[in-house]
């Protein structure tokens, strides 16, 4: 009786081939792309885009996939270009709000009470005005620009984070062998380096690519609105809100084929996370 | 009822506090900003302003106190129920943000409502076919939705009921050409379909991802597995334990999620020219108009407190195990 459960289970493992590996292929197969379109994006050169009245307003065709927009300039190239670029401010920003995280959840979870109410406070202001507005404001501060952009999505996108790392930091510094190693005499930055970073990592690393996705569109929100980067710069935002000027024309591929683009980048994050999740997620490791 | 007093006191101080920091961080990044008072109030005639007018100009509105200064004079006419005056629309902020509030409220409304429902209908359904296609469209439909831009959406949904179909305006929240005494209740609700609609849209996901996560918690129980083997039927099973026990969660939810409606009308409204706070917004912020904008960065604060604070009251007043708690 067991054996044959444990036959089918074997079955069932190898129809579905191993998850790890699995995980492993969905991982790099996703890598792959987003790599290929950043690397695209960022070797279409001014040259490319260059203004060509003899094309313009051009339907999707097999020499242009995306179309052309109204200066005939052809639509994949500039979307190419503009997701690269989102990308880049992406990940600029998610990086920097890793930072502040990182810094905030360790002070709030280790420098005492008052630091600790302090940071809270913070992380509760941010969360009690909408994030749209939050880049708003500071894009306004700014002056625009790309910096207005990048800080803003840096300043929103911390909070969660910071609770994780507060979270973590806690639970960790009251365990067992954290009490042992200070017993033995070990010196507060060998526990910092040798018990705490290797927990944290894992964590920042899944918090920085699940809150990408976040950043991607926040990125591409604000930048629809007309903050930030100056109109002649292909962000994704940009381009489609230039295409709204076109929607009553009938030139559907300005909007849908961009936007389509910028979800399927998005989803690939996503999914990318998820199985970056599975991987290290010690709960899901061994399966 | 003195605990609740107490709660209620210690959520008015909390709000209190929160708005002071809202305050003070708004004013000290408006402060930074690049915008000068002097040629945004004045606009192109600020060039011709000799050197002495403007520093008399500068004199009477006190640009030249200190920072700590201005915010105190700042903050005792806000006391007042002086926000300022709108630089674009050059009228008070209280008025305009009265005005604008209005056309959003009910725009959001019908919004919140309507991605409450059917949320909350696609939760049940998705999670008492636990597995099934119909659960695996659901849930997949939702993920799609999370990852969209929602302008994009928009823009989807423009180019197909109003540019091809043709059923729909493309824009505005009154028809062009028509004076305002002429509007009738028809066209105002003609205009507000595809973005109410689109509002909508970009709710459920959330909502009904958690619902359904709750209702698949409860399905899993033992005092389900009970009932099935007493051989309850689904649908019964749903109405008597799922819907009991996922209404709570639903309903904080759906306050707590004040922020993104919030932040969704600011988008929505943008694409559509629906002329509401969202649309206000955008508009103070790429013309340099401070004074509005701080007004909506206050009452925006307010708004979004106040959804937290009627879940949280909700929570206590529904939920027989917390009310008792409260009481003891």
């Amino acid at each position: 009786m067991s054996i044959s459960v444990e036959n089918t289970q074997l079955k069932a493992a190898k129809k579905s081939g191993n998850l790890r590996r699995k995980t492993i292929i969905t991982i790099f197969l996703c890598i792959g792309v987003l790599a290929f379109v950043t690397i695209a994006g960022t070797m279409v050169s001014h040259n490319d885009l260059i203004t060509d009245f003899t094309s313009k307003n051009l339907a999707p065709s097999m020499s242009h996939l995306f179309g052309t927009d109204w200066l005939g300039r052809d639509m994949l190239l500039r979307t190419l270009k503009g997701l690269s670029m989102s990308i880049y401010i992406g990940i600029f920003a998610c990086f920097l709000g890793m930072i502040i995280a990182t810094v905030l959840g360790l002070a709030s979870a280790t420098m005492g009470k008052h630091v600790d109410s302090v940071i809270t406070f913070v992380v509760d202001l941010f969360l009690s005005v909408p994030h749209l507005l939050v880049i708003i404001i500071i894009c306004v501060a700014v002056g625009g620009g790309l910096t207005g952009v990048v800080i803003g999505i840096a300043a929103t996108h911390w909070t969660s984070m910071t609770r994780i790392i507060r979270a973590e930091v806690k639970q960790i510094l009251t365990s067992e062998y954290v009490h042992v190693a200070r017993q033995m005499g070990k010196s507060r930055t060998y526990i910092a380096a040798k018990h705490i970073f290797p927990h944290i990592f894992p964590q920042l690393l899944i918090g920085f690519i699940s809150t990408f996705p976040h950043a991607l569109l926040h990125e591409a929100s604000i930048t629809f609105l007309g903050f930030g980067l100056s109109p002649h710069e292909p962000a994704i935002g940009i381009i489609l809100s230039e295409s709204m000027k076109y929607l009553a024309a009938g030139y559907w591929w300005l909007a849908v084929l961009p936007g389509l683009a910028l979800l399927i980048i998005v989803v690939l994050f996503d999914v990318l996370g998820d199985n970056i999740d599975k991987l290290i997620n010690p709960k899901s490791m061994h399966r | 009822m003195n605990e609740q007093l107490k709660f209620i006191g210690k959520k008015v101080l909390r709000l209190i506090l929160l708005l002071l920091a809202v305050c003070i961080s708004t004013f000290v990044l408006m402060d930074l900003s690049p915008v000068d008072p002097m040629n945004a109030y004045i606009g192109g005639n600020a060039m011709k302003l000799t050197q002495e007018k403007r520093e008399q100009i500068e004199e009477h509105w006190g640009l030249n106190d200190p920072m700590p200064v201005r915010f105190v004079k700042w903050g005792k006419s806000l006391l007042k129920g002086d926000f300022g005056t709108s630089l674009i629309y050059k009228r008070p902020v209280l008025e305009i943000i009265k005005e604008k509030f209005s056309a959003s409220l009910v725009l959001m409304l019908i919004a919140w409502t309507l991605s409450g429902l059917l949320g909350y209908f696609l939760a049940m359904i998705s999670g008492a076919y636990q597995g099934t296609l119909l659960d695996k469209g659901i849930k997949g439909y939702c993920y799609v939705l999370m990852s969209m831009p929602s302008f994009w959406l928009c823009l989807l949904l423009i180019i197909v009921f109003s540019v091809n179909l043709g059923w729909f305006p493309i824009a505005l929240g009154t028809p062009i050409g028509v004076l305002s005494e002429n509007v009738s209740i028809w066209d105002l609700a003609h205009h507000i379909v595809l973005p109410a609609i689109t509002l909508s849209v970009i709710g459920i996901a959330s909502i009904t991802l958690h619902t359904r996560q709750k209702l698949v918690d409860v399905m899993s129980t033992d005092y389900v597995l009970f009932a099935r083997a007493r051989g309850q039927s689904t649908m019964s099973i749903i109405k008597n334990h799922g819907i009991r026990n996922t209404l709570m969660p639903f309903i904080t939810l759906q306050f707590l999620s004040f922020s993104e409606l919030f932040a969704g009308t600011v988008v929505a409204e943008q694409v559509f020219s629906y002329p509401g706070l969202g649309q206000a917004t955008v508009e103070a912020g790429t013309k340099g108009d401070i004074p509005l904008l701080l007004g909506i960065v206050i009452f925006s604060t307010i708004f979004i407190f106040t959804g937290n604070l009627i879940a949280d009251i909700l929570y206590a007043v529904i939920d027989p195990r917390i009310k008792k708690g409260v009481q003891l």
